[in-house]
């Protein structure tokens, strides 16, 4: 039957997301709630287009280990060392408070302690893929609050790994003697992130690099893929996080030339399953227990979400967040998660707790996902308002983002050149390269080089170009330079373009298109060996330097001045040769002004 | 290196053209105790070697700017010299004592005669008034400033005259080695 057909549910989930999220975020609901009500009205509660919702849960899932691995690759491992403090101090605390209220709360509703020690692990961790999802379109996470939001979801992808581990401790079995088995377990763990580390160390690079030689893009894209999923399947063979895996991938690959590539290639996939994911929580909330039992469903939910609420208010005071973000920190924050569903199967599949309690809580979860989305809504139209934004606050924001000023497009010799000084004066850059044997070599000297094609607007995106102050053109090919000054002069109208010309074709084309300084290639070079030349002659050096400095300038000012005519080509050479004897003369009359200036000025008396 | 006594900073932007200081150069540049820096040559572009001149500052008892005149001070090369050389804790300030008890010297050559730097003269103030801020600087220092060594009238002297300009000059520079004393022709005196 066609309905069962894997490309009609495609088709049904991608017009889901075509309809509802364009309208939602016409409402002004954010795209994530624009998902969550198309999968309510596509799910077995709505319309009942679509039934087998586990398995839909499940691959989508994926989507929210694509955008850990992104999440990573911003992150590089000092980044992430630094971290260390927010991650295990805001993070554990969170965590361990959380637990313990809502196992207080739970024991005095009447729940046995297993329940309630399991409701109170599950349900204090919250959602990676939405609260990830919101700080990103908010550009939040470059922020010192999206950061710290960040730290706390870190260590709860962490956290969740002891919580199922000792699911069968706290199972109705009285059996304690596996104690054998968790050390086996966490030996595993261990040895698969090393593996993950070594390889990620030392074979990702070349076999990264290889591929990317061959040109094929889309096999660059499969291997994106590929390792993602790998490492995903990896770390779930030993009961590891998913995402965990993906972002720990992510983080090594941080410093390696292809992570801009990388990023860009994993990014709709990201975008697309994440969507999924969303549309399958919807689908998922089960509407039948909710009417069957409205007031405890709603009970908990404001429970879980007003507990959520005070802690995490109460953390971001205490952690200096300022005071216009602390509702917000919160309230992205304030939902159960999708790890809830996890540790809930689990702890069933154990019969570690009351299912009629579980059951409760999945709703009651899914409920409060769907609840975030209109906390932030409430929060740009009735709290935001009422928070002046001081400049004091704009300008923390500004220093925090942590886009590089500049962007250098293609590293070869002239590249080079340009980075070494800016460097040296401690200007951050972004070097971007096509060429895999190239960016190995002059990683070996210490260069950050990313891998990718500059000739991509996505690209230049992810390089920062819509923050960046300058754009340094230094790419070897012609074309490839007028494509990214088109894209440039396009899509980030602000940037200035620096670009260095090969001839004077060439540079009027490039002035042409809207390049704001052009530098002759050969120009300044030739000019010093000229220079060199006349000392060898036997001039005064300094003579010998103002002189071809002197050329400089009025070489510069004719450039300026031909542009003029450029088109004309008989006028360009009859102003050519004018402009040459005009140079002459002048050198011979200053050099008569100055004999004449050291010789006869009586002047002086 | 050479072990020289006195260290001459010259600073003319166009020694090609040069008469005056030029001969000058060739009356003192085989003396061993006297170590010529020609800066216009060897910094074109006007980056100045701090570390390389202060290593070569501790080395001299004397110190020599010599300099056309221009625009009734010395050359601009010379200005920026002090500017970056003469550091705080190198040349004054805390710990600025590098230069203390050395000599300083002004060894200018002029296109106006001795007489225009006169009160009646063409250009009213004398040389004295003109070259305070040298000697103020020196003081700053702890420099001994020396009466400064003046050509005058550099356009009116003729090949013998000039010879004999630069025959003193290297002479004062001898007798300033040999009897550790600084002594100039009465007539080239500012008065
Ligand atoms: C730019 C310039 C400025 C000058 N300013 C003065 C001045 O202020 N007072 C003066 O007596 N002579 C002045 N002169 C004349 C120079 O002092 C004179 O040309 C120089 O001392 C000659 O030495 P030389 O043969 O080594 O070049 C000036 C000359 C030039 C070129």
């Amino acid at each position: 039957m066609i309905e069962d057909s894997l490309l009609f549910n495609v088709l049904i989930y991608l017009s889901a997301a075509v309809l509802a999220v364009p309208l939602a975020k016409r409402l002004g609901m954010g795209s994530i709630l624009g998902y969550l009500i198309a999968g309510v009205v596509i799910g077995p509660w709505g319309f009942g287009i679509i039934s087998n919702v586990e398995d839909i849960l499940h691959l989508a899932e994926f989507g929210v280990v694509l955008l850990l691995f992104i999440i990573g690759l911003e992150l590089n491992p000092t980044m992430l060392w630094n971290m260390r403090k927010p991650i295990f101090g805001l993070g554990g605390s969170q965590v361990l408070i959380t637990m313990l209220v809502l196992f207080g709360l739970a024991l005095l509703a009447g729940f046995d302690w297993r329940t309630a020690l399991i409701s109170g692990m599950a349900i204090s961790l919250s959602s990676t893929a939405i609260a990830l999802q919101i700080m990103t379109e908010r550009n939040f996470l470059s922020t010192d609050t999206g950061n710290k939001g960040f730290a706390i979801l870190l260590f709860q992808d962490v956290a969740v790994i002891p919580m199922l581990a000792i699911m069968p401790l706290l199972s109705g079995r009285e059996t304690f003697d596996d104690s054998g088995d968790v050390m086996i377990a966490a030996l595993e763990v261990i040895g698969v992130i090393a593996l993950i580390i070594i390889v990620g160390r030392s074979l990702l690079r070349p076999l990264l690099r290889i591929i990317a030689k061959t040109q094929a893009r889309e096999i660059f894209t499969a291997f994106s893929l590929m390792l993602v999923i790998g490492i995903s399947l990896l770390m779930q063979s030993v009961n590891m996080s998913m995402a965990l895996g993906a972002f720990l991938a992510g983080v090594l690959l941080a410093d390696s030339e292809y992570r801009h590539q990388l990023e860009t290639d994993v990014e709709p996939f990201k975008g697309l399953l994440l969507g999924l994911f969303f549309i399958a929580v919807g689908m998922s909330i089960n509407f039948g227990l909710f009417l069957e039992q409205p007031w405890e469903v709603l009970g908990i939910v404001a429970v879980l979400v007003i507990v959520k609420l005070l802690i995490f208010y109460t953390l971001a005071r205490i952690s200096g967040i300022t005071m216009s973000h602390r509702p917000l920190f919160s309230f992205i924050l304030s939902q159960g998660g999708e790890f809830a569903f996890v540790i809930f199967a689990v702890a069933n599949s154990y019969n570690a707790m009351n299912t009629s309690v579980s059951e409760l809580l999945v709703v009651s979860v899914a409920f409060s996902m769907l609840i975030t989305p209109l906390l932030i809504l409430l929060y740009d139209h009735v709290l935001l308002p009422r928070y002046t934004l001081s400049k004091a606050d704009i300008e923390e924001e500004d220093t925090e983002i942590d886009h590089n000023t500049v962007i250098i497009a293609g590293f070869g010799r002239f590249g080079q050149i340009i980075a070494r000084v800016l460097h040296a004066n401690q200007i951050p850059t972004t070097i971007i390269d096509h060429n895999p044997d190239q960016i190995e070599q002059v990683r070996n000297f210490g260069f950050k080089v990313f891998y990718g094609d500059v000739r991509r607007k996505d690209l230049l995106e992810t390089a920062g170009a819509h923050k960046a102050r300058l754009l340094i053109l230094a790419v070897d090919d012609r074309e490839a330079g007028f494509k990214t000054i088109e894209i440039c002069r396009n899509h980030f109208p602000e940037l200035t373009i620096l670009a260095r010309s090969w001839d004077l074709i060439h540079h009027y084309q490039l002035k042409d298109k809207g390049v704001d300084i052009i530098e002759r290639e050969t120009f300044h070079s030739a000019v010093r060996l000229a220079e060199h030349s006349l000392r060898e002659l036997g001039w005064d050096a300094h003579h010998a330097h103002r002189n071809t400095l002197k050329f400089t300038k009025y070489d510069e000012a004719n450039l300026e001045r031909l542009y003029e005519v450029h088109k004309d080509r008989d006028k360009l050479i009859s102003l050519t040769q004018e402009a040459k004897e005009e140079i002459e003369r002048i050198f011979a009359e200053d050099e008569h002004t100055i004999v004449r200036q050291n010789k006869q000025d009586k002047a002086w008396g | 290196m050479r072990n020289y006594k006195i260290l001459v900073l010259l600073a003319h932007p166009n020694l090609h053209t040069s008469t005056i200081n030029k001969a000058m150069i060739s009356a003192i540049e085989s003396l061993d105790f006297v170590l010529i820096h020609n800066l216009y040559e060897n910094y074109p572009d006007f980056y100045i070697n701090v570390e390389e001149e202060k290593r070569l500052l501790k080395e001299a008892d004397l110190v020599v700017f010599q300099s056309p005149f221009y625009w009734y001070s010395v050359t601009p090369l010379l200005k920026l010299w002090e500017d970056e050389v003469l550091e705080q804790g190198f040349a004054y300030g805390d710990g600025g004592n590098e230069l203390e008890g050395k000599d300083f010297l002004l060894a200018l050559s002029t296109g106006g005669k001795q007489e225009a730097y006169r009160r009646e003269g063409y250009n009213y103030y004398t040389m004295t008034e003109l070259l305070t801020p040298f000697a103020a600087t020196a003081s700053l220092c702890g420099m001994n400033y020396l009466e400064p060594f003046v050509i005058h009238g550099s356009y009116t002297q003729n090949g013998e005259q000039v010879q004999n300009h630069a025959r003193q000059y290297q002479q004062s520079l001898q007798t300033y080695v040999e009897k550790g004393c600084w002594v100039l022709n009465e007539d080239r005196r500012d008065d």
